[in-house]
């Protein structure tokens, strides 16, 4: 167990917590504001990647594949809201569940419909090719520090968003009192569809940028939505802050986990057995975490409503 | 004196800057009813839910029958023999009065784990409710919804819930609340009959209810209680005048 | 319950009795096994809507128990054929009899776990927690190899019953039927006694349960259990249906379409989940044999149910809001 191995594994981490903050920013913008539990944010990272690995497929350009994806998984996710979501607005949980997840299943058959059974693969573009030297001589891919890099860069955007500007008075004027931003005179309707679309988009980007690292697939979304989902129950429903520490845990647990519990185990029984054991264990191991938090806290670390 | 069913001594509550509960304490004797009055925002709606369990106090004890139950639950409370009624009904309108009493007779008639025998044959239970009700002149909208129910009825049925559990004191929250001047004559007269029965802390905007019934007053202003004593002595009190009845009257 | 509902009940539930007959005269032997699913799966839902429906516990995490209760027969079966030891102390067996009670005291423990850290919580939270818990298992099973990961187990002999021939369709549809019929009336028989009002009471108006001196919290948990051992005993009838368990049957869209089924059906009723299950699976055998994009079609006639029809079939068939 070398030190370049503790820096890697801590890094695919963080890069994995990226990926969970991006797609669980939005579905905690959205559950803040509209108090909305939404279920098909995992087809909206589906989208994203699928029209990335096309467009790219087809103009040969990654970017503008990027661009595009993230595009049209925010135009997707106000088409949505503006016909289906804002209907269920109003309605209890069980309604907004049974609503988001028959759209799962439109846009799983969708997809396929459009883009085939067989999965999409997306290259890393040359920019982003390289490898960079680790501390201890260990190559690491300077696309997935890209990744971690865009991740910070939502985050301070995302923050600046929502202190500084217009936009983010109203977001948190609406978490804080639905009524009340009515009575301010904000047009409602158009800042719910603007919320959606942003996390849309943000769920989007986290679609176009695994493309590289996994293959594209239908089904893809709904396993990251789901550990997107223990990322805000721990994080507290609602909180960014929230969002951005439960991702980084959950990333680097879960990664952490999976690489040296059958390392540990390894020491006190025989290497296959250490192998299974440990990845059970590890597979385990962030859901035993959000456990652990929830008997202490059960509103989450950063519980924004009370 | 008789030893006080409810005593809460030193409670406070603060939620960020404001001090909804401060340093107050509070007794509740046999066969008395002591009212607490207050205006809007005096921090009754918490010292309420501090007693019955809703809201957990940051400092100071509350105790039921000797009881120390600050750290209890709602329902352990309920069992020690509090019942009380709420401000705003705690009622589910799709269900019959009956039920909702039937509720509150099942926690002393045995529990609520038992899972075969069907509730509607239970003759000790629905005894039980219909005596309840009865008391409270109710007995024959037993098998109506609350939805269907007058808003002076649904305070009736509160007050059946909590007579059911059989409580050996109340807390009742404004009673009279939108009950119509016939309504509150009646539920005054049936309030001066209960306090021989059990204690009643009686939280009440109704003035001429307050003094008609109250053996004690206490008024609650920014979370302290500013005057204590017998109707008499708080309508002459000054500060009260100042504070609290020069504004309702 | 009125005179309409009983008759729409009714009517069901000989729906599901009478399709099989029709199939056995008819030497359709893909159908009795059809109707066999149907009876299953409105089991499981019978048991989600304990929770959800007359509890407010809106479980998404139903298929932990579902799967659970597949793997134990699976499980027993397989040490039972393999003549091996569970965990190195426990023989399998292919005796129903003992896979049944293991399969519900199973489901129930880890039912009492789960419910106790995610039943601290509300709404949104406990969709999501049970969610993530059923993924744990579901997960667990994948990555732990001795019975069968990913690819699942077969139970190459049906489990068996004494005085019944299990490998038969007709009879084991009489064991699926018989299965249902005894969850739905536990199910009323529960609902109507003095723990089904104060666990109605617990989803009207928790504040007017504990102000009646009853705490809420063992209520629900309480709930929960039951819920997922009749879940769980679906779940080894199931896995005996199709000779096999494996991870799908702990995925999160098993628990998705429990879910499905009992809304369909109509939320609180005690016959819901039957009418769901009916519809559910002839809209996935009759729509599947047409498209293979049948999910879409489903998604949308799903979709159309909850913003415009509420209330389910029953809703629809029999009238009226959902009995407390």
């Amino acid at each position: 167990m070398t030190a370049s191995l503790v820096i890697e594994q801590l890094l695919n981490g963080l890069q994995f917590g990226v990926m969970l903050f991006l797609m669980a920013a939005g579905l905690t913008l959205v559950f803040g504001v509209m108090g909305l539990i939404n279920l098909a944010h995992g087809s909206l990272y589906m989208v994203g990647a699928f029209v990335t690995a096309y467009v790219a497929g087809v103009t040969g350009s990654f970017w503008i594949g990027l661009g595009a994806g993230a595009l049209a998984a925010a135009a997707v996710g106000a088409i949505v809201e503006v016909t289906v979501i804002r209907r269920l607005y109003a309605r209890d949980h069980l309604d907004q569940v049974l609503a988001t997840f028959a759209l799962i299943l439109i846009f799983s058959e969708g997809t396929r419909m459009v883009f085939g059974a067989q999965p999409l693969w997306l290259d890393v573009p040359p920019l982003l090719a390289g490898a960079v030297t680790l501390p201890g001589g260990q190559p690491y891919p300077v696309y997935r520090l890209a990744i971690i890099a865009t991740g910070v860069l939502v985050a301070v955007g995302l923050f600046l968003l929502i202190l500084r500007t217009r936009l983010g008075m109203r977001i948190r004027a609406g978490e804080s009192d639905r009524e009340m931003i009515g009575a301010l005179g904000v047009d409602i309707a158009r800042l719910y569809t603007l919320v959606f679309a942003l996390g849309a988009g943000l769920a989007g980007l986290a679609g176009a940028m695994i493309g590289a690292l996994q293959s594209v697939e239908v089904g893809m979304g709904e396993p990251v939505l789901i550990l997107a989902f223990v990322v805000i129950v721990i994080g507290g429903i609602g909180s960014i802050k929230g969002a951005l520490l439960g991702s980084i845990l959950v990333g680097v647990v879960d990664t952490l986990g999976r690489v040296f519990l059958p390392l540990g185990l390894g020491q006190f029984m025989d290497s296959s057995a250490a192998n299974t054991t440990g990845a059970a264990i590890a597979s385990m191991l962030i859901y035993v975490l959000m456990a652990l938090i929830l008997a202490i806290r059960p509103k989450g670390l950063f519980p924004a409503h009370g | 004196m008789a030893d006080p069913v409810l005593e809460i001594a030193g409670l406070s509550k603060r939620y960020g800057a404001l001090t909804a509960t401060d340093d107050l304490s509070l007794t509740l004797r046999p066969g008395e009813i002591h009212a607490l009055i207050g205006p809007n925002g005096a921090g009754k709606s918490t010292l309420i839910g501090q007693i019955a369990g809703a809201i957990r106090p940051d400092a100071g004890t509350i105790r039921i029958m000797g009881h120390d139950v600050t750290p209890r639950s709602i329902a352990a409370r309920a069992r020690l023999g509090l019942g009380r009624s709420f401000q705003i009904s705690a009622l589910a309108s799709d269900l019959s009065v009956l039920a909702h009493v039937r509720i509150a007779a099942q926690a002393r008639e045995g529990g609520a784990f038992r899972f075969w025998a069907p509730v509607r044959w239970d003759a000790d239970l629905r005894e039980a409710a219909m005596t309840a009700l009865a008391r409270v002149g109710l007995a024959d909208r037993a098998d109506a919804t609350v939805g269907a129910l007058s808003h002076g009825e649904r305070r009736q049925l509160e007050v059946a819930c909590a007579l059911a559990l059989h409580p050996r004191l109340l807390l009742l929250d404004e009673p009279m609340a939108g009950l119509g001047l016939e309504g509150t004559e009646a539920m005054t007269r049936f309030l001066a009959d209960l306090k021989h029965e059990m204690p009643i802390l009686l939280v009440e905007h109704d003035m001429d209810a307050v003094f008609e019934l109250a053996d004690r007053v206490s008024v609650l202003l920014y979370g302290r209680i500013i005057a204590s004593g017998t109707v008499e002595e708080i309508r002459a009190d000054a500060a009260v005048r100042e504070a609290y009845l020069g504004e309702a009257h | 319950m009125d005179r309409r509902e009983r008759a729409v009940n009714l009517g069901l539930i000989a729906l599901v009795a009478a399709a099989p007959l029709v199939a056995w005269a008819l030497g359709e032997v893909y159908y009795i096994n059809l109707a066999s699913r149907v009876a299953i799966v409105a089991m499981a839902a019978v048991g989600l809507n304990l929770a959800l429906g007359f509890g407010g516990m809106v479980s998404f995490g139903h298929a932990a128990f579902f799967g659970l209760g597949g793997f134990v027969a699976g499980v027993a079966a397989f040490h039972d054929f393999e003549e091996t030891l569970f965990a190195g102390l426990l023989p399998g067996t292919n005796q129903m009899l003992v896979i049944w009670p293991v399969a519900m005291v199973i489901c129930g423990v880890v039912a009492a776990a789960i419910g106790a850290i995610s039943l601290r919580t509300q709404g949104v939270y406990f969709i999501m927690i049970t969610l993530a818990f059923a993924q744990m298992i579901f997960y667990f099973a994948v990555s732990f190899p001795a019975y069968g990961g990913e690819y699942g187990l077969s139970i190459y002999v049906r489990n068996e019953l004494p005085l019944v021939d299990t490998s038969d369709p007709m009879q084991f549809f009489a064991i699926s039927f018989l299965g249902l019929v005894a969850a739905i009336w536990i199910s009323a028989r529960i609902m109507a006694s003095r723990f089904g009002a104060a666990l109605t009471m617990a989803r009207l108006n928790e504040t007017r349960l504990a102000t009646s001196g009853i705490e809420p919290f063992p209520v629900r948990l309480t709930a929960f259990v039951l819920s997922a051992m009749i879940t769980g005993l679906a779940g080894a009838l199931f896995a005996d249906l199709n000779n096999f368990v494996g991870p799908s049957m702990l995925s999160w869209q098993r628990s998705g379409e429990i879910m499905v089924i009992v809304i369909l059906g109509g939320v609180g009723r005690l016959y819901g989940p039957v009418a769901g299950a009916i519809l559910f699976i002839l809209l996935e055998t009759f729509i599947g044999a047409e498209t293979e994009h049948w999910q879409l079609f489903l998604g949308l006639i799903l979709l159309g149910i909850v913003l415009f029809a509420r209330g389910g079939v029953l809703g629809a068939l029999a009238g009226g809001a959902r009995h407390g």
